[in-house]
């Protein structure tokens, strides 16, 4: 159960990581998306700032343009007026004209220029002769004027400019702040987004995840749905975002492109009205001119008598002056002759009118006047008397008999103004074209005359005929980017029926601009329709960067649609692994409650199988008989352990064996371990022997159990490959003692590392053995002091034999589980080699590391180290509390080891030591001889038998017998013999020379038998061999079964009176508790686990709480009398009662402050190993 | 005499032996039987009345709790039940109703009702069954004695 519940907290965790991981991934890949629309929006917002500025600018120059040009014209006029007068005598009072006609069209500063300029002359008294001089001077003066107004309207423009500078600067700088203040709101809507959305599945998840882990399938298919959700939403989230991307494209597109269009709508505008103005302006210019001619004419014609223009005058001024009008293409004037007058016309010119030969006009080209026929007789004629010479052809004829002429020169000279005809194909030219007409009036007409007097007043009419496509061609030709627009000229009086003037038919007619044209003449409307020549080319700029934007949304679409979907395959990946982690991990919970069954399972039939064969070899069998029956134990014996083994190996791999931490006293382990041993020792002939270093501590903190098996392991291997000779030698240190060698007090250590540098060191049997300082010179930490905890201490033990030794090329594999060095080993040897696999990894888990070295056909030592606690010193073990009696006995006695191996005497005296009796070590009888002092006061002899010579005790002997007369007591004779036969032991005591024989391996526990045996006589030794029985255990005992169960409690309360005990049952946890409350008189609790009401597990917290809580008074001195009890303070071992042997509830129990653990139904083994902790034998 | 007496004690033997074979009880019944000494000689026969009475208050519980007219099941009462039915069977060796409260309660566990009436109806039978046995059992064992024999040791196996 916890370990599901870890395991669901595991994934759940890694659940969380792996989303915050998602959020974060996403996170830079959404700030990424908006920084590039932030970008692209600034980009467009940009251009399109600097479009508008461009065109402004543009325009501006445009207009400018036009201004200078005009400045030109008027200064052109000037200068060829000038150099036209300059022999004339009438200059004042054309300049005079002049002005006034400029004032009519032109810009005020230049009126005001000119009349400045004729101020001055009239000042400065210049003659009407003109002076060039002067006036060339007026002029420079009048340029330069124009080129400060030049200069002025270039200012504005700068100024202009500046200010667009300025205010982009503005903008842009607002521009960017809103932009900063988007990015943020995006930014955070994001966020809010998307942690409401991740939120919802985690918290699910926790809520799924307080439950119980039964739900943990439900979890995972939750996990999958929203998880799933959480791909749909992105996936959506992507499209959106593709569309938007789409969407924002075809916008760009579609905005670049109206712009474009615009733009160019506007340009045509702006080339069209700039055309029209032009065209007008020159138009008027013309006009103006030919105004002026006529003025001329009637000035010099008819005012001055005789006339002072004859044809050819007219036609050289004409000709000189044609510049003036470029759009004309001939100038002619013809008289006011009515009918009356054109004998005396036609008699004083020499020639007679002629009529306007309207319907070959179209046919001839060259048309000669003289083949026209006479005009038909009408109320007047205007026969042309002077042309320019373009027009000669037309001298003579009558003017009044073209049908268009007719009416021009009649609308002319009522209004006084000049007239035009609608557009006709010119003579000769055959270009279409029209005719200006101004009617020269008698100069006395009053300006403000009616239509008759101006009809009565008219002389004659001057015509000035416009080739109309030369015109605008010629125009065209002076502006700017003719090539790319086309230009019509419509005449629009008559409203159902345009004529065109001018224009061709190529070009866009589909979009095209229309400026009115005003030619003078009210009458008649004039239209200039321009478009573009070419068709709208395709609009680069606006697809260019829109594609783009498409390509790219789709690339980023794609790259996410990428990422997408990898993310929901590493999510569905790692669901499966979840789901197969979980599901190994289930098999693996699972593997190991089988295995922890059935090796319960099969322990317990095969304690039945050892049990039934120990019944049956105690009968009375045959040698056979017994033989087989000691076979079939010996493989009952050995299958027990391996499944044990098995079982340890299982829980190390699983990870779940965890080691105790509970005080213990090594030397009383090692003690147990030899004397376990020493049967096999003894069997083999092997010295056993163990030596702790002074410096360890009595009492560590630590696994007791682990540590012996892993002592258990090594010396029963050593025991396993060492044959019928030398010794096992099993050595405590502590780690530091070892680590500077130098510094060495430990005798023991010294020799043994003293043994690497002469190979005549001493060992225990005299057999030679590896320099044990190998086998841990590769250990890690050994060396390292970092770790140099005050409360942690580190144990170097070591495991030297005399053995066959590991092959060399064994030795690599040997901590592998079910590997031996030798497959032959296997066989001669027996045993899985799982041992030292298990002991390794224990060593591992005790912080350690585990090595050795070995050479074969000399032997092996293992060393390994482990990190145990120290005890605090207060703290007693029970175990060493029934020895206490005795040690005090043996305190302050003084011994002499006569032993010839020092290195064995060394151990002699430890374990003497142990009991506080201080010895003296001699390496022979004959040098005890010679050393008296060292006889003083002796309490014992320890004589190994290795030393042992009749001859030379007998010498020992007489000194000590000598002794007894000056000391109260003879020293007893004890003999050390790795092996003795009874026989062997009772001839030597009853020889009279030996007290005692002590069989090594010594132990503390054997040195006290035989002390007390020897030195305090009279005291009955309890048989050794009937400790191991449980009504010694269990006789007399008080003992509280707790078991809700009427028919366990009655066969646990039988099971336990069988054993002597006197037992009390109660029903449940609450009733024990009431009869555990101190004091009480119980000595044991037995306890079951699963009660209604109070479980074995509360019931057994509650007691100890009481407990404690006494035990606390006590220590304060506060309880009475009646709550002191035997020991210092209160704790009944409560062992739990269970059908389940788990290694979790064997936990559980430890927890709760439980004692151990029986399996229910009782087994005599179990029991007796479960009691045997906290009873004594009595 | 000395015939009856051998009589019944093969018959003893072989009865005990069945009862084992059969599947009715197992070893624990056989430790059950060392408890019993001279200190107390009625145990076992102590400790199986116990039993049965455990058992007809079980059942008769469990019944009571998997009665469907009363509306829904406490299958954690029957649960209850069951794991004390299974702790006092395995205690006196009771083979054949241990491993069926062993079935029932995984039925009960994953709350099979059909199941657990099936069990039972089953255990009902089975320590119904168990208890003549064992009362001719132990009538085997008062004849034994009445005849002035001594009841044999069984050897399982």
């Amino acid at each position: 159960m916890s370990i599901t519940c870890e395991l669901s907290n595991l994934t759940s965790k890694k659940a969380k990581e792996s989303s915050f991981d998602k959020k974060w991934l996403k996170k830079p890949l959404l700030f990424l998306v908006l920084c590039g629309s932030v970008v692209v929006i600034v980009l467009v917002m940009f251009s399109r700032l600097g479009r508008i500025q461009k065109e402004e600018t543009g325009s501006c120059n445009g207009e400018a343009k036009v201004l200078y040009r005009h400045q030109n014209v008027t200064r052109s006029e000037i200068h060829d007026l000038v150099s036209l007068f300059s022999d004339s005598d009438q200059v004042l009072s054309f300049e005079c004209r002049k002005e006034s006609r400029l004032g009519m069209w032109g810009n005020y500063d230049i009126t005001c220029s000119l009349s400045m300029l004729s101020e001055k002359q009239e000042t400065g008294g210049v003659p009407w002769n003109l002076n060039p001089s002067g006036l060339e001077h007026s002029v420079s003066s009048t340029s330069r004027m124009c080129n400060n107004l030049e200069q002025n309207l270039q200012q504005p423009e700068k100024l202009e400019e500046e200010y667009y500078e300025e205010g982009l600067d503005q903008g842009l700088s607002s521009y960017l702040r809103n932009a900063w203040w988007c990015l943020i709101l995006g930014v955070l809507v994001c966020h809010k987004i998307y942690v409401s959305h991740s939120k919802a599945p985690t918290e699910s998840k926790e809520r799924v995840h307080m439950q119980e882990p039964l739900a943990q399938k439900k979890q995972q298919q939750r996990a999958q749905t929203s998880s799933r959700g959480a791909g749909k939403w992105r996936k959506n989230i992507l499209l959106l975002g593709i569309l938007g991307g789409v969407s924002f494209s075809v916008w760009w597109f579609w905005d670049t492109n109206e712009e474009i269009i615009m733009k160019r709508r506007e340009t045509l505008a702006n080339m069209c009205d700039e055309r029209a103005r032009v065209l007008q302006d020159q138009f008027n210019v013309s006009l103006n001119h030919v105004h002026a001619l006529s003025i001329l004419v009637s000035t010099f014609h008819h005012g001055k008598s005789p006339s002072a223009i004859d044809q050819k005058t007219f036609e050289e001024y004409t000709e000189r002056t044609n510049f003036e009008r470029p759009l004309t293409s001939g100038v002619a004037y013809a008289l006011k002759v009515p009918h009356s007058e054109r004998e005396k016309f036609e008699k004083e010119h020499g020639w007679s009118i002629k009529k306007m030969e309207t319907e070959d006009q179209t046919v001839v080209q060259d048309c000669v006047p003289e083949n026209f026929d006479p005009a038909p007789i009408q109320d007047e004629y205007a026969p042309v008397i002077f042309a320019q010479e373009t027009v000669s052809h037309i001298v003579s004829v009558d003017m009044m008999s073209g049908e268009e002429d007719r009416e021009n020169i009649l609308r002319a000279r009522a209004s006084g103004k000049g007239v035009l005809t609608s557009p006709f194909k010119l003579l000769k030219s055959n270009h279409l074209g029209v005719v200006l007409t101004f009617a020269v009036y008698d100069t006395s007409l009053a300006p403000d005359a009616t239509e008759e007097q101006r009809i009565d007043a008219t002389i004659g009419y001057l015509g000035a005929s416009y080739d109309m496509p030369s015109l605008v061609e010629k125009l065209l030709h002076q502006l700017a980017s003719k090539q790319t627009i086309a230009v019509d000229v419509y005449d629009t009086t008559n409203a159902s029926g345009l004529i065109k003037m001018y224009g061709s038919e190529i070009g866009d007619i589909s979009e095209q601009h229309i400026s009115s044209l005003d030619f003078g003449d009210p009458s008649r409307n004039h239209e200039m329709h321009c478009r573009f020549k070419h068709k709208l080319p395709i609009p680069w700029t606006a697809i260019t960067p829109s594609i783009l934007v498409l390509v790219i949304t789709f690339l980023v679409g794609y790259i996410f649609n990428e990422a997408l979907n990898r993310i929901a395959t590493v999510e569905d990946d790692c669901q499966k692994m979840r789901e197969l982690k979980a599901r190994a991990e289930a098999a693996d919970v699972a593997k190991s409650q089988f295995l922890a069954t059935v090796s319960h399972e099969i322990r317990t039939p095969m304690n039945g199988v050892l049990g039934m064969l120990k019944l049956l070899m105690d009968t009375d069998l045959d040698a056979k008989q017994l033989d087989y029956a000691q076979t079939a134990h010996g493989s009952g014996k050995d299958l027990t352990s391996l499944i044990n083994e098995v079982l340890d190996q299982a829980k190390i791999e699983s990870g779940r064996l965890e080691l105790e931490n509970v005080p213990f006293d090594m030397r009383f382990i090692l003690d147990n371990v030899s004397s376990l041993l020493s049967g096999k020792a003894n069997e083999k002939g092997i010295e056993l022997a163990v030596y702790v270093s002074s410096q360890v501590p009595d009492v560590v903190v630590g696994d007791p159990s682990r540590f012996r098996q892993i002592i258990t392991n090594l010396v029963g291997n050593s025991i396993k490959f060492t044959q019928e000779r030398g010794h096992i030698f099993i050595s405590v240190h502590l780690a530091d003692e070892v680590r500077e060698p130098l510094n060495i007090e430990d005798a023991v250590l010294k020799q043994r590392l003293a043994l690497g540098c002469s190979e005549s060191g001493e060992t225990v049997s005299g057999f030679p053995a590896v320099n044990a300082c190998g086998s841990w010179k590769n250990f890690k930490t050994f060396y390292s002091t970092e770790n140099h905890n005050s409360d942690k201490i580190k144990l170097l033990v070591t495991v030297e034999d005399t053995g066959v030794g590991i092959p060399v090329d064994a030795q690599g594999r040997i901590f592998t589980p079910f590997m031996q060095a030798d497959s032959s080993t296997s066989r001669t040897y027996g045993g899985t080699g799982i041992g030292l696999s298990i002991s390794k990894r224990l060593v591992e888990l005790m912080q350690g590391e585990m090595g050795f070295v070995s050479e074969p056909g000399t032997g092996s030592t293992f060393s390994f180290t482990g990190v145990f606690g120290k005890a605090e010193t207060s703290s007693s073990v029970t175990k060493l509390e029934r020895f206490d009696l005795a040690i005090q006995d043996f305190k302050g006695l003084r011994a002499l080891v006569i032993d010839n191996r020092n290195i064995r005497a060394e151990v002699t005296s430890y374990h003497l030591q142990r009991l506080g009796i201080s010895a003296d070590i001699v390496s022979s009888l004959r040098l005890a001889c010679t050393s008296v002092s060292k006889l003083d006061n002796l309490a014992m002899v320890l004589i190994d038998k290795d030393a042992w010579n009749k001859k030379d005790f007998a010498a020992l002997d007489k000194l000590l017998t000598f002794s007894k007369i000056t000391f109260t007591r003879v020293p007893k004779i004890i003999l050390l013999a790795t092996s003795a036969t009874l026989t062997e032991r009772s001839e030597m005591k009853s020889s009279g020379l030996i007290d005692e024989v002590v069989i090594k391996p010594l132990r503390m526990s054997v040195l006290i038998c035989c002390f007390q045996e020897t030195l305090v006589n009279g005291k009955k030794r309890q048989p050794n061999r009937k400790r191991r029985n449980l009504g010694h255990l269990l006789r007399e005992k008080q003992i509280l079964v707790v078991d809700d169960n009427l028919v366990n409690r009655r066969v646990a309360e039988g099971a336990l009176k069988k054993y002597g005990a006197i037992v009390t049952c109660v029903e449940s946890g609450k009733a024990a508790l009431e009869m555990l409350k101190p004091p009480h008189n119980f000595e044991a609790c037995f306890m079951d686990l699963q009660m209604p009401e109070m479980d074995g597990f509360e019931a057994t917290r509650r007691v100890r709480d009481l407990e404690w809580e006494i035990n606390k008074k006590i220590a304060s001195g506060e309880a009475s009398a009646e709550l002191l009890c035997k020991s210092s303070s209160w704790h009944v071992p409560i062992l739990a009662m269970t059908a389940d042997v788990i290694q979790a509830t064997h936990e559980e129990c430890m927890k709760c402050g439980m004692d151990g653990y029986v399996s229910k139904p009782f087994e005599e083994e179990v029991l007796y190993t479960a009691v045997a902790r906290f009873f004594e034998p009595c | 005499m000395d015939a009856l007496i051998t009589q019944l004690q093969r018959q003893f033997r072989d009865y005990t032996i069945s009862l084992y074979q059969q599947g009715f009880l197992d070893d624990q019944f056989t430790e059950l039987k060392k408890l019993q000494d001279d200190g107390s000689p009625d145990f076992v026969a102590e400790v199986l009345t116990l039993f049965f009475e455990d058992c007809v208050k079980l059942i008769s519980n469990m019944a009571r709790a998997l009665d469907q007219t009363t509306g829904n099941v406490d299958y954690s009462k029957v649960g209850a039940s069951v794991h004390q039915l299974k702790g006092s069977s395995s205690s006196v060796g009771a083979k054949r109703v241990k491993a069926l409260c062993v079935s029932f309660k995984d039925y009960c566990d994953t709350q099979n009702f059909e199941g657990c009436v099936r069990c039972l109806q089953q255990v009902d039978i089975e320590y119904k069954t168990l208890k003549t046995k064992l009362q001719d059992l132990f009538n085997l064992e008062k004849q034994i004695i009445q005849a002035g024999g001594r009841v044999p040791q069984v050897d399982i196996n």
